[in-house]
């Protein structure tokens, strides 16, 4: 197993089928009277937050708290951020307060892997979401979700599934590791988007791309819509939001064109009206509120893994230590 | 389990047919009559069998449970399921090893107000059962927490003892206590080895 979740390419099929199948057992734990876990009592992790989020961070945080970790949250507004600080002076502050793990996000892709490089930090560092780079996390519970509505079963991975990731690919690290993530898995990802935004190098991905939504959508067992990161976007990528949304956005028609088993998920948060119809989005074919549900089993799995033993390679100390 | 249980467990994976210096105590028929009498011991103590809840503890000890259940359920007249409780998360020497996989969780029936009936194959440091009991606390408040175990082979060290024992089986601390089940390793047997000896295999 990985000492630091960075990339969802870290992860091999072996690792990957780890997370999933210890993320099945923990989601038992959100249903019980006592949603907690002794495992990793004393354990400090710290959430930094450069860049805002809700469900991630929250989603981190819960996973933490139900683990028995202490949690300590920062975010760089209204931190010495603010004041000029660097990177690696926070994160020196951070392991000489005793963090355990690091989860990170960072408007800039590569961050994480600058503080797990550097160690500056001897705690575990895990990626939330590095500028448009990578979100390996979103990745396991997009895999997780899409594992129990279509194969049903752990130990098993996603072989032969057709899933079409739609939108705003450029600037989605969510994209990026899923395509990886999925890939490894041995399902099938086809990129739609518009030619503007599909990035430079795509066709070394391990994907298919088409900017055609309605040519992929008969053959797809799962469609991942992403947002239209207006935030990231400092020119024209298409001529009005009304011309992308009649292309590219998923509505009623278009869903009732996917079989009928198909699942639809979004990242969120969800720009209704853009990407997606509201009535696709509160329609019973819509896993999205499921996806969070899962994203906090996934993260207690990612978490338990890094930090519950002593490092090290598993299975190889199975025996002789005591 | 506790740690030096679970290093029995992956023997017994190993060296499943090379047992040269193993010695036999049970045999199939031998753990069949102490399953059947523990069965009888357990209604016989507690007289309704509807307040009772069996959890096997993974991953044999889910297998002896199952294996009670349906004994129970032949002399009860009804279907008696077994649960199981994976105890991984609740163990003293995590972070003595790496992470490992966690096992499924299987509780069949509410417990609050039940009997539980942990079941597990080796009896020995006492510490799963620890960890067992603390489990079991966070999933509701059971009238009273009973334990039965196929084999007990000592060297407790912690304040914890069996309520229903197919064998106690004195043993050294350097003896390994192997227990071989159909369900998950094609036969049933349970064997004594001297660990001096079976270091060889391993």
């Amino acid at each position: 197993m990985i000492t630091n979740l960075l990339s969802a390419g870290d992860l091999d099929r072996t690792d990957a089928i780890r997370i999933l199948d210890t993320a099945e057992e923990l989601l038992g734990v959100a249903s019980r009277p006592i949603k907690k876990l002794p495992t990793l009592r004393g354990r400090t992790v710290v959430n930094l937050f450069f860049e805002d989020s809700t469900r991630t961070r929250i989603s981190f945080e819960a996973a933490a708290k139900r683990l028995s970790a202490d949690v300590i949250n920062f975010s760089a507004k209204g931190s010495s951020v603010s004041k000029g600080e660097s990177l690696k002076d926070t994160a020196l502050t951070l392991q000489a307060m005793g963090a355990d793990a690091v989860i990170i996000r960072h408007h800039s892709s590569g961050a994480p892997h600058r503080l797990a490089q550097a160690r500056w930090t001897k705690g575990a560092v895990i990626n939330a979401g590095d500028g448009t780079h990578e979100h390996p996390t979103q990745a396991l519970l997009d895999a997780f979700t899409m594992r129990r509505h279509l194969v049903e079963s752990t130990g098993t991975d996603l072989a032969g599934k057709n899933v079409t990731i739609v939108g705003d690919v450029l600037h989605s690290r969510v994209a990026r590791s899923n395509a990886l993530l999925l890939h490894t898995l041995g399902a099938h990802v086809t990129l739609v988007a518009p030619p503007t935004l599909l990035p430079v190098g795509v066709e070394h991905w391990p994907v298919e791309t088409s900017y055609d939504l309605d040519a992929s959508l008969e053959k797809a067992d799962a469609v991942m819509m992403l947002r239209v990161q207006a935030e990231r976007m400092n020119a024209s990528y298409f001529p009005s939001a009304r011309e992308y949304s009649r292309r590219y956005g998923l509505d009623t028609a278009r869903l009732g064109r996917l079989p009928s088993h198909a699942i639809v998920m979004h990242p969120g948060p969800m720009n209704r009206g853009m990407e997606i119809t509201a009535d696709v989005a509160d329609h019973v074919r819509s896993v999205i509120v499921e996806q969070v549900t899962n994203g906090v089993a996934v993260r207690m799995a990612v978490l338990y893994l890094l930090l519950g033993g002593a490092s090290g390679e598993p299975e190889a100390s199975e025996e002789g230590t005591s | 389990m506790s740690a030096s249980d679970d290093a029995e467990r992956a023997g017994t994976a190993r060296d499943h047919e090379s047992g040269d210096a193993a010695r036999t105590v049970l045999d199939e028929h031998d753990i069949s009559r102490a399953l059947t009498r523990i069965t009888h011991e357990i209604l016989e103590r507690n007289r309704d069998s509807a307040g009772l809840v069996l959890l096997g503890i993974p991953t044999r000890g889910v297998h002896l449970a199952r294996r009670i259940a349906e004994r129970m359920s032949e002399v009860e007249q009804r279907t008696i399921t077994a649960g199981a409780l994976d105890i991984t998360m609740y163990r003293d020497d995590l972070r003595l090893k790496p992470a490992r996989a966690l096992e499924h969780t299987e509780i069949p029936d509410d417990i609050d107000g039940k009997v539980v009936v942990l079941i597990d194959d080796v009896l020995f440091s006492g510490r799963t059962i620890r960890a067992a009991l603390d489990a079991l606390t966070e999933l509701g408040r059971p009238k009273a927490v009973q334990l039965a175990v196929l084999i007990d082979r000592g060297h407790r060290e912690l304040p914890i003892r069996a309520d229903f024992v197919g064998k106690n089986l004195p043993t050294s601390l350097v003896e390994k206590v192997k227990v071989r089940l159909n369900e998950s390793d094609g036969s049933d047997a349970v064997s004594i080895t001297d660990s001096g000896r079976s270091e060889v295999s391993s």
